[in-house]
């Protein structure tokens, strides 16, 4: 690829990400835990091929947020949501919806990276095979590589398939995690700071990542640094204290913020 | 900063280097070995009885390890025997001549005496030695013939020569034969196998381990086979499934409980229950199974739910996060992960069910049987109460047979506690 296309591709995928409908749609979420209330009527959505970021001081409800989105909150059993979140229009706290299908297509990178403890393969592999995307073996194996691939991890791993994921440098780790997430073909990818355990180098391989990521899926990405959320997202959201203060293009956000807060938070006055 | 302030932290400065630090440090080392002599101590003490026990038991069980045996060559081809019914054959008369051989010239009152240094069940053995080689029958052949507690014990030095003849149990003219038999190179004392192969019987020269080990194996083996699916399923049902509310709090009190509850608690419920109740069998394996079973329930569902809890919640999540369901969560990932814990768990306390005695002694498992069970439904014993029975027994034989058999049984354990450790660290995770 050329850089004449490549500008041209980011032009194309800009132009898309103001065109089409909102993929997944966040209309005044609030959270509580127990009697403690996290979020405050949330109105935030996800663009299709864009990337999203998620930032504000700590405590102040980003993972609370991005867990909703594919109720992973349902693990915790003091935690209750209210307010309306879609994904493509259908409701996704509708006691019809499958939540099995929906973590499919909503898939999720965690902070800390955590390879099941099995090898390099099946940790790509096991998605594919319970939700049956894989006729057969050359099947699957074309899925692991393709998904490392885009990981930009095969050329690190090929040789060792079948090595424990345990074993992996912590950078190679959360490649391996996004592989592992990339692999069940998700339509939006959640990422929980996925590079606060990663050194400069290792982080700058994810970000290229995600920006390469941007073209196949969206991508709705929780982050501490103001650089990381700068270099890497289309539009960015700033929580404060449980409240979405204000949310915008990324360009924007960081040159001319319409919120006081905002701009003191980037400014790094407060924290 | 100005120079006033820096003069104000200066002079709050510590002085690492005064005495009083140097006395607070001092006494801080020394509390922290005072509790290492502490440790040391208590596990010095620890290890001494251990080693005390094991040292008294094999000083008084190592001799039952061999047995004093007879070598006696019989010409069976002279004798008359029915060769399509060796079941009847006359072995009594058989044996005794053959004996009488070997010590000639004896009165029918001397006689007596002489047979008396062998065990009493000889012609039995001689019997089932030829039933199994009938090849025996055409010729001089030689066989073993156990020799009676009394000159076993002699053999062995726990009756001693120096005492007076009326306080011992074996007279002077025994001890002529038994002299004789000696110098004519008849007696040794090979490794006492059937200590191994015999099952139980009144005569410590035959009594044996193997019914007891058997009825054990077949006693532990139900007990796995529901102890640990069972085990497993609650364990899982309760922390991954069940609703924290007020009846699985109850439930797990109650669990708690019953993991505290004296085994002899569990016999009686188990004469009530599986004998009474349901008619099954007495002294059946299978009964003591079940009852063993209903102790290690609630320490096996204990070490479960720990080691699910173990598991973080980071590969949870990673499985959910691609899609897996519950289900599949809890097989896939957090069992597999979970299994090492668990064997372990199970293993240790089959160990213990293994060494429990009270609630078999209530089934009936602590009858006088004589061959080894060929099933859970046989009538049998099993190691602890065989180690009982024997304990109880006033022979002589059977003193150094208790010990020997107390030393088989924390030969399983420490086999079982092994395997145990083993699995924890060839399984053990880092994550
Ligand atoms: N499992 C939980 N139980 C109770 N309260 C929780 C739980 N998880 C989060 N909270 C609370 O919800 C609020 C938001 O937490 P959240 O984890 O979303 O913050 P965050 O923005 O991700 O912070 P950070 O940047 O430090 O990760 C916090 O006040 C936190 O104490
Ligand atoms: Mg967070």
């Amino acid at each position: 690829m050329n850089m004449m296309s490549e500008a041209a591709v980011e032009k194309a995928l800009d132009q898309k990400m103001n065109e089409t409908a909102y993929k997944m749609v966040g209309r005044d979420v609030s959270v509580y835990y127990g009697e403690k209330r996290a979020l405050f009527d949330v109105n935030l959505n996800v663009r299709e091929n864009t990337v999203t970021a998620l930032i504000g001081p700590s405590g102040c409800g980003k993972s609370t947020f991005l867990r909703c989105l594919n109720r992973m909150n349902d693990t915790i059993e003091s935690c209750r949501v209210t307010g309306k979140i879609t994904l493509d229009e259908d409701d996704i706290y509708d006691p019809q919806i499958d939540v099995v299908e929906l973590r499919a297509r909503v898939g999720m990178v965690f902070q800390k990276p955590n390879p099941f403890p099995k090898s390099i393969y099946d940790n790509i592999a096991y998605g594919p095979k319970i939700h049956g995307l894989a006729r057969n073996k050359a099947d699957l194996d074309q899925i692991v590589e393709s998904s490392l691939q885009k990981a930009g991890l095969w050329s690190e791993v090929k040789d060792r398939l079948h090595e424990s994921g345990t074993g992996l440098s912590g950078g190679q780790q959360q490649r391996l995690c996004i592989a592992r997430a990339v692999a069940v073909s998700p339509e939006v990818i959640l990422m929980d700071e996925p590079c606060s355990a990663l050194d400069p180098i290792a982080t700058a391989k994810v970000e290229e990542l995600i920006h390469e990521l941007r073209s196949n899926f969206s991508i709705v990405i929780v982050t501490h640094s103001m650089q990381q959320a700068a270099r890497v997202s289309q539009r960015t959201a700033m929580f404060h204290l449980g409240h979405l203060v204000e949310e915008n293009d990324t360009d924007k956000m960081f040159t001319n913020p319409d919120d006081q807060r905002t701009q003191d938070y980037i400014m790094g006055r407060f924290g | 900063m100005s120079t006033i302030e820096i003069e104000a932290v200066d002079s709050q400065r510590v002085n690492w280097h005064s005495d009083e630090m140097k006395a607070r440090r001092k006494s801080r080392y020394a509390a922290e070995r005072r509790l290492k002599a502490y440790g040391m101590t208590a596990i010095i003490f620890a290890l001494g009885f251990l080693a005390f026990l094991i040292s008294s038991l094999v000083y008084t069980g190592h001799k039952a390890f061999t047995q004093t045996v007879a070598t006696v060559s019989i010409d069976l081809s002279a004798a008359e025997i029915d060769r399509s019914n060796l079941m009847d054959a006359n072995w009594r008369d058989i044996v005794r001549d053959a004996l009488r051989a070997q010590v000639p010239d004896l009165t029918r009152r001397q006689e007596r005496a002489y047979f008396d240094l062998f065990t009493s069940s000889a012609p039995f053995l001689v019997r089932d030695t030829v039933i199994k080689e009938p090849s025996r029958l055409d010729g001089t052949s030689s066989f073993t013939i156990p020799m009676s507690d009394r000159a076993d014990q002699l053999a062995k030095g726990e009756i001693s020569r120096d005492t007076p003849e009326d306080q011992r149990r074996i007279s002077d003219e025994q001890i002529g034969m038994y002299d004789q038999l000696v110098s004519k190179g008849l007696i040794s004392s090979p490794f006492n196998w059937g200590l191994f192969l015999n099952a139980d019987s009144r005569f410590p020269e035959l009594a044996g381990l193997a019914g007891a080990i058997s009825g054990s194996f077949w006693s532990l083996l139900v007990c796995f086979a529901i102890s640990f699916p069972i085990g497993i399923a609650a364990a899982i049902y309760l922390e991954e499934f069940a609703p924290k509310n007020r009846l699985t709090d109850l439930i797990e009190i109650n669990i708690n409980n019953l993991a505290a509850v004296p085994s002899v608690v569990f016999g009686l419920l188990g004469l009530a229950v599986f004998l009474n109740g349901f008619g099954l069998p007495r002294s059946a394996p299978l009964v003591g199974g079940l009852v063993l079973s209903l102790m290690t329930l609630p320490t096996l569902i204990i070490v479960t739910r720990v080691s699910l809890k173990a598991v973080p919640s980071s590969i949870r999540e990673a499985a959910l996060g691609v899609g897996a369901s519950k289900h599949e969560m809890i097989f896939h990932h957090v069992l597999a992960l979970a299994m090492p814990t668990i064997m372990t768990g199970a293993i240790i306390s089959l160990a213990r069910a293994l060494g429990e005695t009270a609630p078999l002694l209530l089934i009936g498992m602590n009858a006088f049987i004589t061959s080894p069970p060929d099933g859970i439904f046989a009538a049998s014993t099993a190691l602890p109460s065989q180690i009982y029975i024997w304990a109880d027994s006033p022979e002589r034989g059977f003193v150094s047979r208790t010990s020997a058999a107390i030393l088989v049984l924390l030969g399983f354990l420490i086999v079982m506690n092994a395997i145990a450790i083993f699995l924890r660290q060839r399984f053990e995770r880092r994550w």
